[in-house]
């Protein structure tokens, strides 16, 4: 089972949700495809494996086999490659890797090179939080490969919880694609409430199922609630402004440990959430993963 | 010799575009004759990314040896200097006045960027 955390709008929460919902099911892999600003492992703490480079594919010349036909270039749907003068220029970063260069190159004169575009760190948390992060290198302007590398590396034994990055751009997309269920984090305000119904309207386009959590929920308006029940959107969980949970959250603690209040609460979340998912969990079960693991 | 310009529209009289990758019009001058040969409005202007390397190619393409514009960006400058094109930068006012000041040794040649690269993004 897949569950996305994601938000529309930033600062809403979803760090906090999927990782004190991770921690109250526990025995989980938190996979942390906000990959600009990948923060979960501050709140998670991990003990870090393994960290990697991950790397997407652009043409290199090899030039004693380029006879300057420029097909390359012409072939080129994202203006990546150039060729001025006979010569050949790549602007790396515009490459998508589609492969068309390579196709149109009747020489062979173009060999795919690795370049580096950001990095994946695996860890493990307590309960048995497995966290996966990719952590995309300033500038770069693709995290959607970087993303979908993070989501390949989750294992199938076990759910997978994914923080999503805010927006309802491109790696918003890749992140949650795939998911039983997306639930969105919002703040009852005009601009959470805005944000949320474009991220409905993604999810929708996507078929994936939606829940919402309303964090700060006695602050703000009743738009929110008003378009979760125009879109037939459950809401499954409400969280109050609390300055616990904001202190706990300052000194890099999870919700879940700012009071004994709380993993009830996440742990309710957490059995609403697999119902929404319409799928029954197929792993082990809460209770049994305790015993084992505290 | 023949120097591509970054203007704002096709005439003599029209004003520098400073940008050199997203500039309205690239025009090809003549120096000789001091009349617009060639160039047109700048189809790259709107473009996605990749605008400074493929404004680049055109002025290799129509054989210009010089470019004068605001300020060239760091992919855009790569390809010009590897072309054997010459950058001169901080051109102002008119098309016409700015060839002035290049005929006067007044322009500036750059060997390095002026202008922030944006990673090949719009």
């Amino acid at each position: 089972m897949r569950i996305a955390i994601a938000s529309g709008k930033g600062g809403t929460g979803k760090t906090t949700v999927a990782v004190s919902l991770a921690l109250a099911r526990g025995n989980v892999q938190v996979l942390d495809c906000d990959v600009e600003d990948p923060d979960a492992a501050l709140l998670l703490h991990p003990q870090v494996s393994c960290v990697e480079p991950v790397t997407v594919l652009v043409p290199e010349l090899v030039p004693e086999r380029c006879t300057s036909c420029s097909e390359c270039a012409a072939a080129c749907a994202f203006g990546a490659i150039v060729f001025a003068a006979g010569r050949f220029f790549l602007n790396e970063e515009l490459c998508k890797d589609c492969g068309a260069c390579y196709l149109v190159c009747g020489e062979q004169a173009l060999a795919p090179r690795a370049r580096e575009i950001g990095t994946l760190t695996r860890g493990e948390a307590r309960a048995g939080v497995t966290l996966i992060s990719g952590n995309l290198h300033p500038g770069e302007a693709m995290a959607s490969p970087l993303i979908e590398r993070v989501k390949a590396r989750a294992a199938a034994d076990r759910p997978v919880i994914i923080d999503a990055p805010p927006g309802t751009a491109c790696s918003m997309v890749h992140a949650i694609e795939g998911a039983n269920l997306c639930v969105l984090v919002t703040e009852p305000t005009p601009y959470g409430r805005h944000d949320l119904e474009q991220a409905l309207d993604v999810a929708a386009l996507l078929k994936i199922r939606t829940a919402v959590v309303i964090n700060r929920s006695d602050l703000g308006d009743s738009g929110v609630r008003g378009l979760c029940a125009a879109r037939g959107v459950p809401v499954l969980m409400e969280i109050p402004f609390d300055q616990g949970l904001a202190e706990a959250y300052a000194a890099g603690r999870p919700a879940l440990e700012a009071g004994p209040r709380f993993r009830p609460l996440f742990e309710e979340l957490w059995d609403r959430v697999v119902q929404a998912a319409g799928s029954a969990e197929r792993f082990p079960t809460r209770s049994r993963f305790k015993e084992h693991a505290e | 010799m023949k120097v591509a310009i970054s203007a704002t529209a096709a005439s003599l009289e029209a004003t520098i575009d400073p940008r050199f990758g997203r500039s309205a019009h690239l025009l090809i001058v003549d120096t000789g004759s001091g009349q617009i040969v060639g160039g047109g409005r700048n189809e790259f202007a709107d473009a996605k990314g990749g605008a400074g390397t493929n404004v680049a190619q055109r002025v290799v393409d129509a054989g210009a040896e010089a470019v004068l514009t605001g300020s060239v960006g760091p992919k855009a400058i790569e390809v010009l200097l590897a072309c054997k094109v010459r950058c001169y930068v901080g051109a102002k006012g008119t098309v016409r006045e700015a060839l002035a000041a290049l005929e006067r040794g007044e322009l500036k040649e750059t060997k390095a960027s002026t202008a922030p690269g944006r990673g090949g993004r719009s």
